[in-house]
């Protein structure tokens, strides 16, 4: 059975929470920057509403992803596989609480200043930082800094060390501020401390 | 004290819903697919306006007609939705939900003996409301082979010289039917003819699965003798904050402002900050909501494709109304049966009127993941009638 109600799907919009604009910031960004273009296979609108079902729930039936869509599987098949070649999906990932496992985990926020540089701009420095595998996500950002960078490690050690001797030595690096994330409420919109819960009347008019 | 009641209050048939109700309380495992409200959170943005006008001390009650912010919001959102203009001032009715607008919209137009034409199934409420009002009920029945849609014959067939008004239930709860631009063409032509008011009940106006919703108000000569009904609670899934509205000509509407005033001041000042938020930044939330509602609806219908259970294509509200005849129990009866063979409660469509007999309401205001499972035990329990007949 698949765990992923569809509450949670509709959740992000109609619940946006401060930490939820990043997010959507992101999922934006791939709908805006694909040029708009006569397309055969699905319509846009219908394209975004497969790609806001599998956001939430990647591992969803395909013969049940084409009933809820009202269109035959093999339209299905056809876009995912369009999606994935046109880079849209990137990867299906699985949301994990690790809090609830005995496996030791920490996770921190980073926001790095750094000097951009001429001609390259940020994405020098961004691809020196994400080529790192311990870190998760490299945002640019605007505003009071420049980049935000996620990254999990084993404890605190290992993540402090990453910081002071790898990211901080980088030449374009000018400063760090690095956040340790005590508790996960909500996560890629999905609220992780509390279970949906149908408080209504059973039966009403 | 012999004459203790109401007469008229006693002579009310009991709502056909309470009963199950009843039931179903009593089952602690059971699973529901009788319920006729939202399984959405009112989305949060709204609910934190509520929140922000308690904090700031907006606990008065407001004009009795309602918030003048308010009554503009819902005078622009139709305009906008429906290309009709009513004046915020004089035209809009800020009730306690779209249930008092029924209530209130009846008392002030009808006199002892006025027939009100009332096409079923529909909402529970008209008939007994209609009657509290001194009005005589004259029932249309729906078809099936019609959709369930009203048509200009059924309509004129109905008409005597004693009708006063039309009772227009569309989208529809409990059938999920709605009437498009030429079927409301074609009835608003009878209503013009036999020069009759109508109520219309549009408070699933957003949630429709074809073409954007269209109003009567829109037809010809409609709007000036319209009680247009609408309301938060099913578009904005804000149904426990009781709050609704009634728009009209400026006649009407001061007649049931005048009851509204007696009977209730005003309605609960904290939904109507909130309801400002809603029409101001809600239509996206709306937009998902009814996406949801849709993919579910679709999942239904294959669903019934798939265990060959005959049922019309509903193309509003959150409903679907199946056909049980092929077995040969009462809608009643196949309800009890389901509910204590499978512990899935499901409403008997004579809930909503006779003419519901042979019929099913099942809610999709749930889950996927609830529905796949209910629905999987309604394939069980329809296997195992047809394998016993
Ligand atoms: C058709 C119809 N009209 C009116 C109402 C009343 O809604 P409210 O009083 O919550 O606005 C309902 C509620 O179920 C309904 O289904």
């Amino acid at each position: 059975m698949n765990k992923f109600s569809d509450e949670q799907f509709i959740q992000p919009r109609i619940c946006a929470g401060a930490s939820q604009i990043l997010l959507i910031a992101e999922q934006n960004l791939i709908f805006c920057s694909r040029p708009q273009r006569k397309r055969f296979g699905m319509e846009e609108k219908m394209r975004e509403e497969l790609l806001k079902i599998i956001e939430r729930n990647s591992r969803i039936d395909l013969k049940e992803l084409a009933v809820i869509l009202g269109v035959e599987e093999i339209d299905v098949v056809n876009e995912l596989q369009a999606l994935e070649d046109e880079g849209i999906i990137c990867g299906y990932h699985t949301m994990i609480d690790w809090e609830k496992t005995s496996i030791e985990k920490v996770s921190a926020l980073i926001e790095v200043r750094v000097t951009p540089q001429r001609g390259q701009g940020f994405d020098n420095i961004a691809e020196r930082v994400y080529k790192y595998p311990e870190v998760t996500s490299v945002y640019l950002i605007s505003g009071g800094y420049d980049l935000l960078v996620t990254l999990e490690g084993k404890s605190l050690k290992e993540i402090s060390g990453f910081v002071s001797d790898k990211l901080s030595t980088l030449d374009s690096v000018l400063s760090t501020a690095t956040h340790f994330i005590l508790k996960k409420y909500k996560d890629h919109g999905t609220i992780l401390t509390k279970k949906y819960e149908d408080t209504r009347e059973k039966v009403s008019p | 004290m012999r004459d203790m009641l109401s007469k008229q209050a006693v002579g009310l048939k009991p709502s056909g819903i309470r009963k199950f109700f009843d039931i179903v309380s009593e089952m602690e495992d059971a699973i529901s697919l009788g319920v006729g409200e939202p399984d959405f959170d009112t989305p949060w943005h709204i609910r934190d306006e509520g929140i922000y006008s308690l904090e700031k001390g907006r606990t008065f009650y407001t004009s009795n007609s309602g918030l003048a912010e308010l009554r503009q919001e819902i005078s622009n959102y139709i305009k906008r939705k429906q290309g009709v203009v009513y004046d915020p001032q004089h035209e809009v009715l800020i009730t306690v939900g779209g249930s008092e607008a029924i209530d209130i919209g009846l008392r002030a137009v009808i006199n002892p003996g006025d027939e009100v034409l009332i096409p079923q199934p529909s909402f529970v409420s008209y008939e007994p409301c209609a009657i509290m009002a001194g009005a005589v009920p004259v029932i249309i029945e729906l078809k099936e082979e019609n959709e369930f849609r009203l048509t200009a014959k059924e309509l004129e067939d109905a008409i005597t010289e004693k009708t006063k008004m039309l009772i227009l239930p569309f989208p529809n709860n409990p059938t999920g039917a709605i009437m498009e631009r030429k079927d409301l063409e074609e009835i608003a032509e009878v209503i013009r003819k036999h020069d009759i008011l109508v109520m219309s009940d549009e408070i699933y106006a957003e949630l429709t699965y074809k073409d954007k919703h269209i109003s009567i108000v829109e037809m010809e000569g409609m709007r000036e003798r319209t009680i247009l009904i609408n309301g938060f609670s099913k578009a904005f899934a804000m149904t426990g904050w009781r709050l609704g509205y009634a728009c009209g000509p400026r006649e009407i509407l001061e007649q049931m402002t005048k009851l509204h005033q007696f009977a209730i001041m005003c309605a609960p000042t904290t939904s109507q900050y909130a309801a400002v938020e809603a029409l101001r930044n809600g239509d996206e939330d709306v937009r998902e909501m009814c996406m949801a509602y849709n993919q579910r609806r679709r999942y239904l219908m294959n669903a019934f494709r798939e265990m060959k259970l005959s049922c019309f294509e509903p193309f509003g509200a959150f409903y679907v109304f199946p056909c049980i005849k092929e077995f040969g129990m009462t809608s009643e009866e196949f309800a009890e049966r389901f509910l204590e063979e499978e512990k899935v409660a499901v409403v008997p469509g004579t809930a909503f009127g006779d003419c519901g007999e042979g019929y099913l309401r099942i809610s999709y205001a749930y889950s996927l993941d609830n529905l796949k499972l209910a629905i999987g035990k309604l394939a069980d329990f329809v296997a195992r009638l047809r394998a016993e007949a």
